[in-house]
C-alpha cells in the first residue's frame, strides 16, 4: 500500500508544468568548432546562411554563434550589402 | 600596412573604359610609392539593388600596401570625386585577413 501511496504522491509532483528542455542539442559556434577566423565580405553565398528571408541579420540565439564571431558576421554582411553584393532588404532571398 | 579596395565601375562604360579608368588608379597608387599586391577584376555582375538607377556593374579589387596612411585620404577621395564610379570601398586588412587573402589568391591562382 505504501509504495502505491508514494508512487501516488510522486503524480502529484508532475501537476506543476514540467519544464521542457529540448533545446539542450548544444548549440555550437561554428567558427570556434572550425577554426575560422576571417569573415569575407566578398562572398555573398557564405554570408547568406545568416540572413532571413527578408535579408535580416539572424540573431545569436539561432545561428548560435558566440558573442565575436556574430559582430564579425554582422561587419562582414554590412560592407557586403554596402558593394551591393547582398540585398538590404528583399522578399524570398532563399 | 595591407589595404584593400573593391569599387564599381559604371556599366555604361565600355570593358576597355573600365579597363583604363582602373589602371589610372593603379598609377595613382603607383605614384603614391604604394606597392599593389594583386588585382582582380570580377567583370560585369549584377547588383544586388539598383545604384544609380543601374542594375550591373564592372567589380575590380585592388590589393596594395603602403606606409602613409594620409594617402589612403587621397584616394578615397579620388573616388568620390570620379563619376565613373559608383561605389568604392577600403579595407585596412589585419593578419588574420591578410592571411586569407594569401589563401584565396592561392585558391584562385590554381
Amino acid at each position: 500500500m505504501e509504495s502505491k501511496i508514494k508512487q501516488n504522491t510522486s503524480e502529484l509532483r508532475y501537476l506543476t508544468p514540467v519544464e521542457l528542455s529540448l533545446e539542450d542539442k548544444g548549440k555550437y559556434c561554428r567558427f570556434k568548432k572550425m577554426r575560422i577566423d576571417y569573415i569575407d565580405y566578398k562572398d555573398p553565398d557564405f554570408l547568406i546562411r545568416f540572413l532571413n528571408e527578408q535579408g535580416k541579420i539572424l540573431p545569436r540565439r539561432i545561428t548560435g554563434n558566440s558573442l565575436k564571431f556574430q559582430r564579425k558576421v554582422a561587419q562582414a554582411i554590412k560592407r557586403a550589402r554596402h558593394l551591393a553584393l547582398l540585398p538590404y532588404v528583399t522578399d524570398l532571398l532563399k | 600596412m595591407i589595404y584593400e579596395t573593391v569599387f564599381i565601375i559604371n556599366p555604361v562604360l565600355s570593358e576597355d573604359q573600365a579597363k583604363e579608368a582602373v589602371n589610372s588608379y593603379v598609377d595613382f597608387l603607383k605614384s603614391k610609392k604604394a606597392k599593389i599586391i594583386s588585382e582582380e577584376s570580377w567583370g560585369l555582375k549584377k547588383l544586388a539593388y539598383h545604384i544609380q538607377n543601374k542594375k550591373t556593374g564592372f567589380y575590380f579589387l585592388v590589393e596594395f600596401e603602403c606606409n602613409d596612411s594620409n594617402m589612403i585620404s587621397d584616394l578615397e577621395l579620388s573616388f568620390k570625386r570620379d563619376e565613373k564610379i559608383m561605389r568604392w570601398l577600403v579595407v585596412k586588412l589585419d593578419k588574420n585577413a591578410q592571411k586569407y587573402a594569401n589563401r584565396r589568391r592561392e585558391k584562385l591562382a590554381k
